[in-house]
């Protein structure tokens, strides 16, 4: 079964050594314990400069969602993976698309908007 | 298969289009790779109604009030611990170990469910100092997102305990594995997101 999967390309998640899939998702859960707490930190500390929490905060959260790809769900660049790679590429570019584009689309509309106090006044 | 043609196979003198259709473990794992990152996309989209209404409170409570760190991070922790154990479980899974694959999944049922519980305690608090989802956009668009993924994870209890069943009656036929296996992708893409919602929902709140 192992070498037939090996023929054909991998199932994203799929592994073949029992031992060495094991100690993955050890260090997988090392590195998101540390990266975890590392974002509870940030965001209580006073050590860091105000502006930049929010930035450091999206940093650790992607790298944690990095490791958990790599470690949990064993994707990786491999040759046999290409499929999986291409559609999670595809899903992070939708995914950018929705939150970015909304963020930027509301701001402008809400930085464009008549003040409401005027607006109620034009209503009478 | 001999080891001349087993070599011929595996090895790129044969293009991936000549070596005829994939196995069915793995088509089924694309397939669901798919449905997960579609399922991403809609949490996408309810992260971005978060962001853009997280601050209309409409005289309400905001968030910095409401949110307890100490909480979210008891929440976070199970959910992680789960992912391990549920880890740990596929593993018991494709080797066809009974007893191991019951401990492990049971400790991930256990985990999943105490992660449930915190959540659930969280907003019927929420909802009985009049913090409910029809008090403002901002709280509308928290239950929604935050919401979503209790029910996913709901649903990937009541999936677990199917499965159990199901190696219970059929044992770990290849069918019952796929299945097992599609659940492992599915409860660790929920790790996934809960790692948005902790940072932008949670710790953002206190910014």
């Amino acid at each position: 079964m192992s070498t037939e999967i090996e023929a054909q390309g991998k199932a994203p998640g799929s592994q073949v050594h029992t031992h060495g899939a094991r100690r993955s998702y050890l260090i997988g859960l090392g590195y998101a314990i540390v990266l975890t707490l590392a974002s509870f930190w940030a965001s209580s500390t006073d050590v860091i400069y105000p502006h930049g929490v929010p930035i450091l905060l999206g940093v650790l959260a992607i790298a944690q969602m990095g490791v958990h790809l790599v470690f949990f769900l064993h994707i990786s660049s491999a040759p046999d993976q290409t499929n999986n790679i291409l559609a999670l590429a595809f899903g992070i570019f939708v995914v950018g698309l929705i939150v970015f584009g909304s963020m930027i689309i509301m701001a402008h509309l809400n930085h464009n908007m008549m003040p409401m106090d005027r607006l109620m006044q034009m209503q009478r | 298969m001999s080891a001349a043609e087993q070599a011929l196979v595996t090895s790129d003198a044969v293009p991936l289009s000549l070596r005829g259709p994939a196995p069915t473990r793995v088509v089924a794992g694309y397939g669901f790779w798919l449905f997960l990152l579609s399922d991403i996309v809609i949490f996408a989209a309810l992260f971005a109604a978060y962001a853009v209404l997280s601050g209309e409170n409409a005289g309400g409570p905001t968030a910095a009030e409401l949110f307890d760190k100490k909480h979210v991070l008891i929440e976070t922790a199970c959910l992680l611990a789960s992912s391990v154990t549920c880890g740990f479980g596929s593993l018991a899974v494709q080797s066809g170990d009974r007893t191991s694959t019951y401990l492990w999944m049971a400790i991930t049922f256990i985990l999943g469910v105490t992660f449930l519980s915190l959540e659930v305690s969280e907003f019927s608090h929420m909802l009985s100092i009049d913090a409910g989802p029809s008090r403002s956009a901002f709280l509308s668009a928290f239950f929604t997102l935050v919401g979503t993924h209790g029910l996913h994870v709901t649903i990937g209890l009541c999936w677990l305990v199917i499965m159990l069943l199901q190696v219970a009656t059929l044992g770990f036929q290849p069918m019952v594995s796929r299945r097992f296996f599609c659940f492992g992708l599915f409860w660790h893409a929920l790790d996934i997101v809960w790692i948005g919602v902790f940072t932008i929902v949670y710790l953002g709140a206190h910014l």
